[in-house]
């Protein structure tokens, strides 16, 4: 698309007022047909443009088109960069690695995802936490924690497991035997499908480039 | 008396016995959202209450669907009490109506029921259809959505049939069945499962946002016009010219005004400026609402036939604009709300602005319908009751908001700005003092906010009989 957000803002109110404005010639400010002109008018002009974005919109997420990657980044290793043009963070493809020693083909690896996003909905996951900044404010956000240092500088030691995949898995089995700060997460018995899944959709979520949210992640001074 | 109030017969309309019932769920289903939202605020004291029995996941998503259901059959009650008096004719098709609320009854205790008692389920569609979908605010399983859109669908009917057999369509009317078509099609954006996260919140908005910020503040402008003609007699052609203007600016801003909620989940980087833009402009019908709601109290002098009602009325203008306008612009420039977003600071403001546009709304409907209740109408009606009930629960709504708000700014200080937003950076910001102490002080107003609630149940009981014979009033 390529127009900036300021000339779709500046159309939409411009459209809006004009066609009012003709629609209602004859009538005065303070008449009911004014306003209804301007209501009917100002939904219906607002309604097109947001359905045009939306088409836009649709085909730009598609995974592997823009800010949102391809099913198999699992397969990847993946971080975060300071992009010096955007002032922020985007995400970084690194190394084929695999995941869980295994590399997945564009099929596997969307089934597995699959999987992993069904097991974060059944178990109610946004109910405490945040996915993409949005859900409860009880448990931190996920959006980037395949990321997290916390994983390699604190669980895989106490979970006694060998990679950071491991780790995760570990971890999110058996939640309430290895706490975290005050705020505990309950066993949601996940089986070991389940739990691979879960990190997979985790991993692949992180690689997804949300414009720079959460800010400055892992940097501290 | 007012002229709209005086065309309200003696005997009840079916449709308003209807609307009775719906007002009784509604406030027996706000008792259980403040019960399971103090189960929570406890939790935030003690993480170890209840854990793995009653966890905070499943206390929150009855806190909020109990809200949802509460507000939504409030406000649809207050179209099944006023559409006989606007069409002057019983509401077409009210045995299907009351049909399918019976059925809805029965659906939200099956749904309650399955939350509390089974909670999760297995990593498949299963789960998603019959225990629980997962995704904040339609955590309904799919087979209660499609009870839901024909539940709509019925209300939509009735109130189109309605219209129509009274071969008289008014403003009012008009905008209520231009809003219901929207409302329950919107619905419908959210019944699907889509493993892409960013396409699935990018429709999952549709729902949350397009209802409750557009949608649902439309039809609050609906029901407060007539509630208006009724309190204050205010003429129908400046309810009408006043209720066009705020359509004209509620989906003027709202419609696009979605992109606040496009900034982070992965969609192009247009609708950060579109978002902000009109977001920042959506306190806009909220100033009208307050502007009309002072002229109109101004120009009648506060004179009114029940001022509980006209309390709740006044309060629901200001509110609105307090919770949804300020409290929301506050965090929606996108330059603030990279580091506010998924903190504290959001159930701040969505607390605020549910209590300001809603239940103020939905309680000012309860009092008209409870005044009309017994055989000798009270004018004014009147009671020491509820402005105790009326103080508590808007007391205790801005210390649960304050302690909120002070505990969002710490979060976005600690874990955002200064730590780096990791698992360590929230434990750090929600064990600092500043964040923590705001929980016993968040608990104690929610004790209040209860004590507010249980004293408007009694007034609501008791308002229209206690004092009926004392004032005299006339039929």
């Amino acid at each position: 698309m390529d127009y900036s957000w300021i000339q779709i803002a500046v159309a939409a109110v411009f459209l809006t007022v004009v066609v009012t404005l003709v629609l209602s010639r004859g009538y005065g400010w303070f008449s009911v047909t004014f306003w209804r002109n301007a209501a009917v008018v100002s939904s219906l002009v607002m309604l097109f443009v947001l359905l045009w974005l939306t088409f836009d919109t649709t085909e730009k997420v598609r995974p592997g088109e823009g800010q949102v990657p391809p099913w198999t980044v699992i397969n990847y290793q993946v971080g975060l960069e300071w992009n010096a043009a955007k002032r922020r963070q985007v995400p970084a493809v690194g190394e084929k690695t695999g995941f869980f020693g295994k590399v997945y083909g564009s099929e596997e690896a969307y089934a597995l995802i699959n999987k992993g996003k069904m097991t974060l909905q059944s178990r109610n996951c946004m109910e405490c936490h945040q996915i993409l900044g949005n859900g409860a404010y009880f448990a931190p956000d996920l959006t980037r924690a395949w990321l997290d240092p916390w994983w390699e500088e604190r669980v895989m030691s106490m979970v006694g497991a060998a990679s950071h995949e491991e780790a995760m898995k570990t971890w999110l089995q058996h939640p309430d035997k290895y706490p975290q700060g005050r705020r505990r997460m309950p066993n949601l018995h996940f089986t070991d499908e389940e739990a691979v899944a879960l990190v997979a959709f985790l991993k692949w979520m992180s690689a997804i480039d949300t414009n720079g949210f959460p800010p400055r992640f892992g940097v501290v001074k | 008396m007012s002229v709209f109030a005086l065309r309200q017969p003696k005997e009840l309309y079916e449709s308003q016995k209807l609307a009775i019932w719906y007002f009784v769920v509604a406030v027996a289903l706000f008792g259980a959202q403040i019960i399971f939202g103090l189960l929570l605020a406890y939790q935030y004291i003690d993480p170890n209450f209840l854990y793995q029995k009653l966890s905070f996941m499943t206390n929150r998503t009855l806190h909020l669907n109990a809200m949802i259901v509460w507000l939504l059959v409030g406000m649809m009650g207050g179209v099944y009490w006023f559409l006989p008096i606007e069409t002057g004719r019983e509401v077409v098709g009210i045995k299907l109506a009351k049909f399918i609320w019976w059925v809805i009854v029965a659906g939200v205790t099956a749904v309650i029921l399955v939350y509390l008692l089974v909670q999760v389920g297995p990593g498949n569609a299963f789960t998603l259809w019959f225990i629980n979908e997962g995704r904040e605010y339609v955590e309904a399983p799919r087979w209660a959505d499609f009870a839901i859109v024909a539940w709509v669908a019925i209300f939509l009917f009735n109130v189109i049939a309605t219209t129509l057999a009274a071969r008289r369509i008014t403003g009012i009317l008009g905008v209520l069945i231009f809003d219901l078509v929207a409302l329950g099609a919107l619905y419908t954006a959210g019944m699907h499962y889509t493993v892409n996260v960013t396409m699935d919140q990018y429709l999952w908005w549709w729902v949350v946002h397009l209802w409750v910020e557009a949608t649902w503040e439309v039809l609050v402008g609906v029901v407060m016009g007539w509630s208006l003609m009724y309190l204050l007699g205010t003429p129908r052609k400046l309810i009408e010219t006043w209720l066009f203007l705020e359509v004209a600016l509620v989906f003027g801003t709202g419609i696009l005004g979605l992109g606040h909620h496009y900034f982070w989940i992965g969609t192009p980087e247009y609708w950060i400026g579109l978002g902000g833009f009109f977001s920042a402009l959506e306190p806009l019908p909220l100033v009208a609402m307050v502007v009309h709601a002072v002229y109109d109290a101004g120009a009648h002098r506060l004179n009114t036939v029940n001022r509980p009602a006209f309390f709740w009325a006044v309060t629901q203008a200001f509110g609105n604009f307090i919770g949804a306008g300020v409290w929301g612009f506050m965090q929606t420039l996108p330059q603030i709300n990279m580091y506010s977003h998924g903190t504290q600071l959001a159930a701040a403001h969505g607390h605020f602005a549910f209590f300001g546009a809603y239940v103020g709304t939905v309680l000012t409907l309860v009092y008209i319908a409870v005044q009309n209740l017994g055989k000798r109408i009270q004018i004014p009606l009147n009671s020491r009751l509820w402005t105790w009930a009326y103080g508590l629960l808007v007391f205790g709504i801005i210390g649960i908001v304050a302690s909120f708000t002070i505990s969002g700014f710490a979060q976005t200080m600690i874990e955002r700005a200064e730590l780096g937003s990791t698992w360590n950076a929230f434990i750090q910001s929600y064990t600092h003092p500043w964040y923590a102490n705001t929980h016993w002080w968040r608990f104690w107003m929610g004790m209040l906010f209860l004590l507010g609630y249980v004293l408007l149940v009694w007034d609501l009981l008791t308002i229209g009989r206690k004092r009926a014979a004392v004032e005299g009033a006339h039929d």
